[in-house]
């Protein structure tokens, strides 16, 4: 498609095919518009990397990029369930101590009660829909305002928390599944299956969109965006998994660490979850309604108020997925687990990565990408030398940063949007 | 023209507690005609639309739709009959583009997927069927509209379902006068497509404009229910604001329940 084409579309209506060309064009102009999604936080990352790349040899190494994944999988599994409540224009701040009250339930069912891990995950898991449930009961049928009801839930958490771990102690994990969540790498065969397999997936996926379209008469992307998007996934995951399942062991005669870290495919499946509930399915329709319009979703029909309890449920439910990870990474559960930085780091990555503050805007995959960019600048400056208290910081004028793109990008949409 | 109305209301009362709103109001509402019911602020427009969309229900009266009667008790009552209203602040969102607000809440679905070639079919050929060609995108977000094309979506929206009697709340009040222009023509188109169409306005323009006929309220009452080609601006005016003009309208007296609810002055 080279030359604009003006076809009659879907039921007469004169529609425009984009080509290559236009549609690169329309996108930047939404962009510039004030609809910016994930760009700012991918050019953020590719900026960070070279940043520290440049400053640390080692930043770019095999060993380090595995790294990453495990530190950043907690906060990104968290974020993911926060995207759900921030669509809502609500926020979550109990998600933190829910992940550690989750994470902890799991770990004393594991010790103190002799369960296997197919009987403690699960607890887990109910426990923070549980959790969820009736956060979000309080916020939608009482009516208190989520920030009081997870502030309040927050500071029972940690009481919880202390309370499960008789007063302070830390209970190890010794499971070697849960273990191997966090720590342990698929073989390098499994792992290349997985890769291809994911793509070839993805491919089919857009073909069958492109050609059902087509079959109809409706606009389709142009041929070439669609190309170049599988060849950019393509390239991403292919290159990540030659880098992951590469000899990183320092001596590796001893012992050898290669494949792709557990954990990935893991954050992969819950992002392919999400991403298909929210953009696919009548649910995921109404959530962003909700997030948008409350007043028009209820004329609508919608369930406004089961929407939003199962936004906390979901929430918590990853605060859950987020606490085993955890608690899998650190081999243990502590009474600081879930605390400290987690959530705001978690608000962090969702933020970071394009989910708006105000509701209706946000995507499973920018709590991926603003993880990440989390994950890489608690790594990069670890790297480097600074001290606990520069990362904070650092972090949070980085997450002041995304806060402010997403208001002026608001302002900016609202200026542009009623031309 | 029509010999019987496609939805008709007769001798409705309502009241809230002890104030009666509505007492003994009519409306015929005509199939392919557009009907402007108008009247001052408080004379019980926007209650008369509640009781037809089941927001309200009725204390007596009768409603006949397509010469039965029938009974409105939810507004789901009012849809599954064909009845949409499309409200003065839309009740779009922003955040989702035109196809996904036209079937919000009744999307079509393949299995638990959305099934966006067809719906995108349908919005495209209802649109088309309305004559809008300002749409540059079926994708296009809501909110990157002008009022103009917002109404448009509304309106499509709101007929969408094979719907009978379309009632739009003041749909002008917002807009320019190039929008305006545009959003009567869809209405007239509406009514021509044998719809059977309320229009709620207080702009006498727009009801000399595209409306067939006039039904007048005052004071909760019915004053008239006239032919457009039968009255003059003035005359709809006069009953707006008096209840009365000439030989139309209500008897000269003071209605006899009148209230007063001057405060201090209990009865």
């Amino acid at each position: 498609m080279s030359t604009t084409t003006t076809t009659t579309g879907a039921g007469g209506v004169k529609v425009v095919k984009p080509t290559f060309a236009s549609y690169l064009h329309d996108y930047w102009g939404r962009v510039r518009g004030g609809d910016i999604g994930s760009l700012p936080a991918i050019l953020g990352l590719v900026v960070l990397c070279l940043i520290f790349g440049t400053a640390r040899d080692t930043f770019f190494s095999a060993i380090n990029f595995a790294n990453l994944f495990s530190q950043g999988a907690a906060v990104i599994f968290i974020a993911m369930g926060l995207v759900f409540v921030l669509l809502l224009g609500e926020i979550d701040l109990s998600a933190g101590f829910a992940s550690g009250v989750c994470g902890a339930t799991m770990a004393i069912m594991m010790i103190d009660h002799g369960w296997g891990w197919y009987t403690a995950i699960p607890a887990a898991l109910i426990t923070g829909m549980v959790i969820g449930f009736v956060i979000g009961f309080l916020v939608s049928k009482v009516g208190i305002p989520s920030f009081v009801v997870t502030l309040a839930a927050f500071l029972a958490f940690q009481g919880i928390l202390l309370q499960l771990l008789s007063g302070g102690k830390i209970v190890a994990v010794r499971d070697a599944f849960v273990l191997s969540l966090a720590n342990e790498n698929m073989s390098v065969w499994l792992s290349w299956a997985l890769g291809i397999g994911s793509v070839a997936v993805y491919a089919l996926v857009q073909f069958i969109q492109l050609r059902g379209r087509a079959a109809r008469g409706l606009v389709t992307q142009p041929v070439g965006i669609v190309l170049g998007k599988i060849a950019g996934m393509a390239v991403l995951v292919l290159v990540a998994i030659a880098l992951l399942t590469g000899e990183r062991s320092i001596n590796p005669a001893i012992i050898s660490v290669k494949g792709v870290p557990i954990v990935a495919p893991v954050i992969a499946i819950f992002l392919i979850i999400w991403t298909f509930v929210l953009g696919k399915t009548t649910y995921g329709r109404h959530v962003y309604a909700v997030g948008g319009n409350t007043e028009a979703a209820r004329r609508a029909g919608i369930p406004v108020d089961r929407i939003r309890i199962s936004v906390f449920v979901i929430g918590s439910f990853m605060a859950a997925v987020g606490g085993i990870a955890a608690a899998s990474r650190q081999n243990s559960v502590d009474p600081s687990s879930g605390g400290s930085n987690v959530l705001l780091y978690a608000v962090g990555a969702a933020v970071i990565g394009g989910t708006s503050l105000f509701g209706g805007k946000g995507r499973p995959i920018d709590a991926v990408i603003g993880g990440a960019v989390i994950a890489v600048i608690d790594n990069g400056m670890g790297l480097m030398g600074y001290s606990a208290g520069t990362k904070f910081v650092v972090t949070g004028l980085i997450l002041l940063v995304a806060a402010s793109v997403d208001a002026l990008s608001r302002r900016r949409a609202a200026a542009t949007g009623t031309r | 023209m029509a010999a019987t109305p496609l939805l008709e209301l007769r001798g409705v009362d309502k009241s809230f507690g002890p104030v009666q709103v509505l007492h003994d109001v009519g409306l015929s509402v005509y199939p392919g005609e557009v009907t402007a019911l108008v009247g001052d602020n408080g004379a019980g427009k926007s209650t008369m639309v509640k009781c037809i969309s089941g927001i309200y229900t009725i204390d007596s009266g009768t409603v006949t739709f397509d010469g039965r009667e029938v009974s409105i008790h939810t507004p789901r009552d009012a849809s599954a009959l064909g009845i949409e209203i499309v409200y003065q602040d839309l009740a779009l969102c922003d955040n989702l583009d035109i196809v996904q607000n036209m079937f919000l809440g009744r999307e079509k679905t393949r299995g638990i997927v959305l099934d966006e070639p067809t719906m995108e079919q349908m919005a495209g050929e209802t649109l088309a069927s309305l004559s809008v060609r300002t749409v540059k995108s079926l994708r296009q977000l809501v909110a990157s509209l002008s009022g103009g094309q917002r109404q448009t979506v509304a309106i499509a929206k709101a007929v969408l379902w094979n719907s009978r009697v379309v009632i739009l709340d003041e749909p002008t009040a917002a807009l320019g006068v190039a929008q305006t222009a545009q959003v009567l023509e869809l209405v007239r188109r509406l009514a021509d497509n044998g719809l059977g169409v309320v229009l709620i306005s207080h702009n006498m323009n727009d009801v000399f404009a595209v409306s067939d006929r006039i039904a007048a309220l005052y004071l909760g009452r019915t004053a008239a229910q006239v032919k457009t080609t039968d009255v003059t601006h003035s005359q709809v005016v006069e009953l707006i604001t008096a209840g009365r003009s000439g030989n139309l309208g209500l008897p000269p007296e003071k209605p006899t329940d009148f209230v007063d609810i001057t405060p201090g002055d209990d009865q």
